[in-house]
């Protein structure tokens, strides 16, 4: 079976109404994605668009190849077949950090903090293009002042952020001691250090109390009007439900549905897909 | 566990320079009154022996336990090939030094002077580095550090081969002396023309009080490299601690996530892999060189474990801890329990030849012949000391003296910029 | 499969993994110019020598005699490491030492018993001094119970050590194990020299020799190192294959936290691992040094680097691939000779260990077998 037939079996045009072929300018774009372990199909298929500046849920029962989309598009895993656009350039199989210099970058389900290192030292991390990068400059007398005049300002950059998450109070603390959701907020705010233009959120909210969660969520919003686009990887319905514009269901690897909030809650399949489909 | 935990406390309370000092000082005080207490007569000289052969001892190891320290306690590359690249250092440097025409049995070289050799030794040492880390610093740890040994390995059997103890490329003769091993230019002996040189009167003042004037060259050549020493630390510290620095040390604890905040973690770790196997190529030169001469024997898997060692007990991660841990391994470990082993007082007699003898004797109530036994044969049991050593602190304290630091990389000050402070100032 | 197949995959092998491609190339090379050399023949191109020379299939035979006999032995420690690499997951840089330790305890045993006749003090005995030396053929009694010695005395050193050192370090990082496994390594070591002093010792001595054919002679105690360590090939074979306790440690070795959810007695199976790892250490340097002649203080940790070399080899967490990966290292090491200078051959056989790290570090036969 080919992959075009595929996607069409699952998604004919005509019973969705706000497919993702609508999305005119879209920053982000799957193709045919497929990505195969051994002998198991993770991802068979998988096309998708994600319109810029949206905050787009990407939705599914367990083992739909969620993550593994996330891990292909962000360059940790190499996809078997298929391609990903990113603002109009072909970025299938790149290296994590070519994407990352590229505007595009992610957080793990699992929040992957540098735990023997500050938070302030994770956060500060993240900023490309440091001069102080080159060890060259960081040694040799001179070139160094120029090293400290540009990290003064990401020591800047880095309190903001960390004010900005309301995480300030923990600058100094090794990252291993946050709780699980200060791990979360730290997460996040590293990845928008990188001065991202589009970031892939892998369950951001899991572990996370109910008070962080809303202040998660309400910073998401502030950002988006800075025009940053999200994809959202999360369980939690009612989250997707409210705050995303537009929904991608995925099942046995492939899409299964999108559309607004309304479409997707509407749809059979998807609930089929959740109540039965799953095992 | 206490006790180390208040030297711990009291060691922290110093600021670096301070501590590394006062630790040095306290090394030599110690080895002086040992002296002094068995030297008689001799005690000057005999003290200045010892404070010469440990100072030696710390600084060259300091230079190791570093750059040790830059590859597996910033970056996490779990290297023990340090004696191959130690080799490639010295070897390097005694090709490029020895002489053009060596006379009956020597080994021709390039002739050329000794600091050039050192820096090409360096250079050539951080080339090998780069060649063995470009397919191998993908590898698990583990697996990293089997390739690496086994890389020092074959680079010891390589230059014992016979084949290149004397070859001619483009007319020009050199090679490794084979098995028998080279001669080149002594770094010992550039220190001792300045020390017999401009230095004349204070080998004059030394001799006034019993000192020898190798002994005093022998301290110098020291010194000179706990100079060494210093400024690969002054490097090392402005390198780690840097953005650079902080790129390492995020590799060394996610290189996946430190890949997906845009940085190309191949680079950082070839870079700081090929700063650390330059500074082992010198000191492989100026510590196994030292006299002017290297064979392939001195180029054992063992010293790589002694390096490892000394960055364990100062505490990896640290670069005041490493020069601690080089200290303490090097002078309290490796140095002191052979001269106490030399001195110790064995009652008036002889030591059996061999241990069974002497627990033969415990069959007659006498313990003496096994104390004998024991301390005539310290230099074997402090191998067994170091291994224990090693053994509890990896249980006990993985930190090491300071490895648990909270040692930030960065180059500025870190405290919360004022104009971001609550708005306090209207800035 | 054709000629043409067998090209095309070869070409198709050297674009998708140049590696793997400039491996196989060499090997084929190598294999051509042995043929030629055993012919006696030699092929020019453009005036140089490309391949040939000289070589008699009896020099060969003694060659590959010589590295079976090494590969055996270095394949029967390499068991203990192998498993301990996978089951307790970790490099245990102290298995050369292991082995150096049970050679000595079999060697004293066995020697001291068998000169207890002579006038020579006792004390002299212990360190290999004034007695005769041991041949299988003429002491096999007594070679055999040193053998013993060595299996059992190794396996309670063994068990001391990771009661000691490592079972409080259950729960630490591979790395942190590797680092104490390295003092146990020296501790270990130097507790030998301690005893035995530095010196190389000679213990053993062949009784007699078998002429196979021309150039090819074997003798009573390399026959008997190729006996015992086939049997006790077997019996491990035997051992993983028919009992409860060597199906449980396949599956240790195979997935750890597997074994733990199914209900494994894992501190048992641990325990179980030790014992069968420092048992064939032990023996495998008591062979050793009966095949040599001679034992001293570090020849086991000279030899760790083989041993690592036949387990990754091998792959690692397989008991079979590190008989196998033995005998491959052993044959690399002697067969080497006949293109490198005999200096250079161990490093050929380092080589051989970096390459299957670098190109395929589950080893060459891995996947392909468990256990």
């Amino acid at each position: 079976m080919s992959d075009a037939e595929t996607v069409e079996r699952t998604m004919p045009e005509s019973d969705v109404p706000t497919t993702s072929d609508a999305i005119d300018s879209p920053l982000l774009e799957v193709d045919g994605l497929r990505k195969q372990f051994g002998g198991v199909t993770a991802v068979d298929g998988a096309s998708f668009k994600v319109a810029k500046g949206s905050f787009t849920g990407l939705i599914g029962p367990n083992g739909a190849g969620k993550s593994t989309t996330f891990n292909c598009i962000t360059g940790i895993h190499e996809p078997t077949a298929g391609t990903v656009t990113f603002d109009g350039h072909d970025v299938t199989g790149l290296a994590p950090y070519t994407l990352a210099k590229r505007g595009l970058v992610r957080t793990f389900q699992i929040a992957r903090e540098l735990s023997e290192m500050t938070v302030l030292e994770n956060v500060m991390l993240a900023p490309p293009g440091q001069l102080g990068e080159s060890a060259l400059r960081s040694v040799v007398p001179g070139l160094r002042e120029r090293v400290q005049r540009d990290e003064t300002e990401v020591v800047e950059a880095a309190w903001e952020t960390l004010e900005f998450f309301e995480i300030d109070h923990l600058a100094h603390e090794n990252a291993g001691n946050l709780s699980g959701g200060q791990r979360k907020l730290l997460e996040m705010a590293r990845v928008l250090m990188t001065e991202p233009e589009m970031v892939l959120l892998d369950e951001p909210l899991a572990g996370v109390n109910p008070t962080l969660e809303e202040k998660l969520l309400d910073r998401i919003d502030e950002l988006r009007q800075d025009g940053l686009t999200f994809l959202l990887v999360e369980h939690d319905m009612d989250v997707i439900m409210n705050h995303c514009e537009h929904i991608i269901v995925m099942h046995q690897g492939q899409v299964l549905a999108e559309g607004d909030a309304d479409t997707i809650q509407s749809d059979e399949r998807v609930l089929e897909a959740y109540l039965g489909g799953d095992v | 566990m206490s006790g180390f935990e208040d030297v711990r406390d009291r060691l922290e309370a110093l600021p670096d320079a301070a501590l590394v000092v006062s630790f040095l000082v306290g090394i030599w005080l110690l080895l002086t009154l040992l002296a002094f207490a068995v030297g008689g007569a001799q005690s000057a000289n005999l003290a200045a022996g010892f404070v010469g052969s440990v100072t030696v001892l710390v600084g060259a190891y300091a230079i190791l336990t570093l750059a040790l320290n830059l590859q597996w306690g910033y970056t996490g590359l779990f290297n023990i090939g340090i004696a191959g690249f130690m080799a490639v250092g010295a070897y390097t440097t005694a090709i490029l030094t020895a002489p053009v025409d060596p006379g009956a049995g020597g080994v021709p070289g390039f002739g050329l002077p000794l600091l050039v050799g050192l820096l090409g030794g360096m250079v050539m040492a951080a080339i090998v580095g780069a060649i063995a880390a470009l397919p191998a610093l993908r590898l698990r740890a583990d697996y990293l550090a089997i390739v690496t040994v086994a890389l020092s390995e074959i680079i010891r059997l390589f230059v014992n081969w016979g084949g290149v103890a004397e070859v001619e490329v483009f007319g020009k003769r050199f090679g490794t002396g084979g098995a028998t091993g080279i001669s080149f230019k002594s770094p010992d002996e550039v220190v001792a023309t300045l020390v017999n040189g401009p230095g004349q009167p204070l080998v004059a003042a030394a001799e006034s009080v019993g000192i020898s004037g190798p002994n005093v060259v022998n301290m110098a050549y020291g010194l000179s490299l706990l100079a060494i020493a210093a400024g690969s630390y002054w490097v090392l510290s402005r390198v780690s601690d840097s953005p650079f620095g902080r790129v390492l040390k995020a590799i060394r604890e996610d290189e996946t996530v430190t890949q997906s905040l845009g940085k190309d973690t191949r680079l950082f770790k070839i870079k700081a892999f090929m700063i650390g196997c330059a500074l082992m190529g010198l000191a492989g030169a100026l510590f196994r060189g030292g006299a002017g001469y290297i064979s392939p024997a001195q180029f054992r898997p063992v010293i790589t474990f002694y390096v490892f060692a000394a960055l364990i007990i100062g505490g990896s991660g640290s670069n005041t801890g490493s020069i601690l841990g080089a200290a303490t391994f090097s002078a309290l470990l490796f140095y002191l329990p052979a001269r106490l082993g030399e001195y110790f007082p064995t009652f008036g007699r002889s030591a059996p030849g061999n241990v069974f003898e002497a627990i033969a004797a415990l069959g007659s109530l006498d313990p003496t012949p096994l104390v004998a036994y024991t301390v005539g044969n310290i230099s074997t049991l402090r191998f067994v000391l170091i291994g224990a050593v090693l053994v509890y602190i990896i249980q006990n304290q993985p930190d090491g003296l300071l490895g648990h630091r909270n040692e930030p990389a960065a180059s500025v000050d870190l405290r919360r910029p004022r104009s971001a402070d609550g708005g306090e100032t209207d800035e | 499969m054709g000629i043409a197949e067998t090209v095309s995959d070869g070409r198709q092998l050297a674009i998708e993994r140049p590696g793997a491609g400039a491996v196989a190339a060499v090997v084929l090379y190598l294999v051509a110019d042995l043929a030629t050399k055993l012919l006696g023949t030699t092929v020019y191109a453009l005036g140089f020598r490309v391949m040939g020379g000289a070589l008699t299939v009896g020099s060969l035979a003694s060659m590959v005699l010589d590295g079976l006999l090494v590969g055996l032995a270095v394949g029967l420690a390499g068991i203990g490491l192998s498993m301990t690499y996978s089951i307790l997951d970790f490099a245990n840089f102290a298995h050369g030492d292991t082995v150096t330790v049970g050679a000595f305890l079999g060697w004293v045993a066995a020697y001291v018993t068998a000169n207890l006749a002579v006038s020579a003090p006792l004390t002299d005995l212990f360190l290999f001094n004034g007695g005769a030396q041991l041949s299988a053929s003429a002491s096999w009694v007594l070679v055999l119970f040193g053998l013993v010695v060595a299996a059992v005395g190794t396996v309670a050193v063994v068990l001391v050590v990771d009661r000691i050192v490592y079972r409080p370090m259950r729960d630490s990082g591979n790395i942190a194990l590797l680092i104490a496994s390295i003092g146990v390594a020296l501790a270990l070591r130097y507790l030998v020299a301690f005893v035995f002093s530095t010196q190389t010792s000679g213990v053993a001595t062949s009784g007699t020799r078998l002429q196979l054919f021309a150039g090819v002679a074997i003798t009573d105690n390399e026959i008997a190192l190729l006996v015992v360590a086939v049997v006790l090939m077997l019996g491990v074979h035997l051992l993983l294959q028919r009992t409860k306790l060597g199906k449980a440690m396949r599956a240790m070795a195979d997935n750890e936290d597997l074994a733990r959810v199914t209900g494994i007695p894992t501190e048992r199976v641990v325990r179980l691992t030790w014992v069968l790892g420092g048992a064939l250490a032990g023996t495998s340097g008591y062979l050793l040094v009966l095949e040599s002649g001679t034992i001293s203080f570090n020849f086991g940790w000279i030899l760790l680097l083989l041993i690592f070399a036949a387990v990754i080899v091998g792959g690692i967490g397989s008991i079979y691939g590190a008989m196998a990966g033995g005998v491959l290292i052993g044959l690399v090491d002697s067969l080497a000779l006949i293109w490198l200078p005999s200096g250079l051959t161990r490093a050929a056989a380092f080589a051989v260990l970096i390459v299957v790290l670098l190109l395929r570090p589950s080893g060459i036969f891995g996947g392909v077998s468990t256990a």
